[in-house]
């Protein structure tokens, strides 16, 4: 160990300790079953959304933007744009319906709306597919931080975050895991936040220094003519429509107490991201005039403050930095871990356990499933080299906004949705974007447009999912389920409680 | 709190049938064209919402990609893109976001009053 490496280290174990000590602590309110999966129900829009923001502030928002907008420029910034805007498509669409559905995940709801063990199979399926894809790259995200900053092994940064959150999930489920995130959330913004402010001032002590680079690094388009705005178009189609499909976000809109504290939950969470957000690109920006080289695109964030300031304050600064980036991968990933938990409980241990006569089910189904959601991916992530954080993660993206929103928006606001028509948009959703995640993990290249398309694939997969879930549909009108009427009623009926006051 | 005092851990049943209060069921042909002329609303203000999300900030690619010659305006300093990319997007999400929270709760609360009123004009539907 090196001096260099003092105070990563120092940072990551006091974030893992913090991190156990608050999920020990939130376990004395865990006792039931709903105090796993959905906390009861209780947790207030404050709290949640905070919990919301450091669950879903991953590395890639963390490590990632700041490396990307320094190598690539502006264009970049559609990532963030796109993680925040999607939750505003979420709060207009289906936020409060969602919560109002009453079910615990998304193949409950699936099931309720359109009444198929079939349907919420491919749900529980598509939960676990998604929920991988998007914690592999945070696993293996941890490792090359780890490796860079503080010269550990690979393998030390995927075992100590699946360690970590598999004890809290183990102990706690959703009630502790709430208390957890929140206090990441802020965690994660005092992390990025006081360090950006010394080293703006910094800069302006050093006499406000400018970069020079071309026009091009301040274009927000890929570069390449059409192809650039196909790019562009097709991220930002992928990032909008794809937050409210992903698994460890719907899950946590099942937490709040009624439709309209999810809606406020969700309006917290905006303001929330927009806060955070205006960081990365600082550090992006200052890192171009610190010549900061893309060698550095990775850990940029973690490296600037020694480029910029020397001696102790600038190990201090490198330390905090440090602490908030391993939050940003324990948070992400415990919030993923719940929510493929929650489905591999349902809809794998607790039927496999019936059929072979154990009676078990509830919390001890739950703590077998999390050791599932866990391993599993750890295991790939130490087997399988990196596809780069943001990458990953957009892949993800596009995998929910071509399956789970069809289904959420059809679901919500169409009568004459059929689990046939679900089944069949699902079923193309899912294949196209499995095609263009392996065309992508695989390396392969064409040279042709080809490259572009299945790099970006949610600009034809959304709309052929949606197609097809409508227009057969169609065809098996005669297969709306009977109770649509009475479950939209449910879904966009306000509770008693909130409205019967105004 | 001591060993004793722990309650026994059970799930609860996985689907609810318990009937909401005030719901109008599916005879309720009222109630069926009152939730109708809610959701439309609730549509409507999520259409507006959009529409304005696709205009001011959908566009940018579009108008960027027409007039790169945007990019080297630089007010302040700072090229157009990073002001408008970087920083102007969050609070116009904010701002949006706010608005539709303020028209849906409108609405919802225009529909408890309206089925208020029909309760009150026609108690015997009351379960």
């Amino acid at each position: 160990m090196s001096l260099d490496s003092a105070p990563a280290i120092i940072a990551v174990v006091l974030v893992s300790l913090a991190t156990l000590t608050i999920g020990t602590w939130g376990l004395r309110f865990s006792r039931t079953t709903s105090d796993f999966y959905v906390a009861s129900r209780t947790v207030r829009p404050g709290l949640n959304a905070s919990a919301i923001g450091g669950e879903y502030l991953s590395a890639a928002s963390f490590l990632g933007i700041a490396g990307l907008v320094l190598v690539e420029g502006a264009e970049m910034l559609w990532y963030p744009i796109g993680w925040t805007a999607g939750y505003l498509v979420l709060l207009v669409l289906v936020a409060a319906p969602l919560r109002r559905s009453g079910a615990y995940t998304l193949p409950d709801f699936a099931e309720a709306r359109l009444g198929s063990r079939q349907v919420r199979a491919m749900c529980a399926l598509l939960v676990v597919a998604i929920g991988w894809l998007y914690l592999l790259p945070q696993l293996q995200g941890a490792g090359i931080t780890l490796r860079l900053i503080a010269d550990a092994p690979q393998w030390v940064g995927p075992v100590l975050v699946g360690g970590v959150v598999l004890v809290n999930v183990f102990a706690g489920g959703m009630r502790s895991i709430t208390f957890v995130q929140a206090f990441q959330y802020w965690l994660k913004l005092t992390a990025l936040l006081i360090p950006a402010a010394v080293l703006l001032v910094v800069w302006g002590n050093d006499g406000a220094p400018r970069t020079v680079r071309p026009i091009e690094w301040s274009l927000p388009l890929g570069t390449g003519g059409v192809e650039g705005l196909y790019l562009t178009y097709s991220l930002i189609l992928a990032t909008f429509l794809g937050t409210m499909g992903l698994p460890h976000v719907g899950v946590r809109f099942y937490t709040n107490p009624d439709g309209r504290a999810a809606r406020r939950t969700t309006l917290s969470v905006l303001v929330l991201l927009g806060i955070f957000y205006l960081l990365p690109p600082i550090y992006g920006a200052l890192g171009s005039v610190y010549g900061a080289t893309p060698k550095h695109a990775d850990t940029l964030v973690l490296v600037l403050p020694r480029l910029m300031v020397d001696g102790i304050a600038g190990e201090l600064l490198t330390g905090l930095l440090c602490a908030g980036a391993f939050a940003a991968f324990l948070s992400t990933s415990s919030g993923l871990a719940i929510a493929v938990s929650g489905v591999v409980s349902q809809d794998v241990v607790t039927p496999l356990l019936r059929r072979y006569g154990h009676g078990i089910g509830g919390v001890a189904a739950f703590r077998i499933a999390s050791v599932i959601a866990v391993a599993i991916p750890c295991a790939v992530a130490l087997l399988t080299p990196g596809v780069g954080v943001a990458r990953g993660v957009a892949l993800a993206f596009a995998m929910a906004a071509s399956t789970f929103c069809p289904l959420l928006i059809l679901g919500i606001w169409w009568r004459r949705l059929t689990a046939p028509g679900a089944t069949a948009g699902l079923t193309v959703g899912f294949l196209g974007t499995t095609v263009a995640v392996v065309w992508t993990l695989a390396g392969w290249e064409s040279g042709s447009w080809w490259d572009a398309a299945l790099a970006r694939p949610a600009a034809w997969s959304v709309p052929l999912a949606f197609a097809t879930m409508i227009l057969v549909s169609l065809s098996t009108g005669d297969r709306v389920p009977a109770h649509t009427t009475r479950l939209l009623v449910r879904l966009h009926t306000p509770e008693p409680t909130s409205s019967g006051v105004r | 709190m001591s060993e004793q005092q722990r309650v026994r851990v059970t799930g609860p049943p996985r689907r609810r049938r318990i009937p909401r209060g005030q719901s109008p069921g599916e005879s309720d042909r009222l109630g069926e064209i009152y939730l109708g002329s809610l959701m439309r609303d609730q549509l409507v203000s999520a259409a507006i919402t959009l529409v304005l999300l696709t205009l001011g900030i959908g566009s940018l690619p579009l108008v960027f990609w027409l007039f790169p010659g945007l990019a080297s305006i630089a007010p302040l300093g700072v090229p157009l893109p990073w002001i408008l990319l970087g920083v102007l997007v969050y609070p116009f999400l904010v701002l949006l976001g706010w608005l539709y929270v303020r028209r849906a709760e409108r609405s919802e609360a225009a529909f408890a009053e309206l089925n208020h009123k029909h309760d009150q004009a026609y108690p015997e539907d009351d379960e």
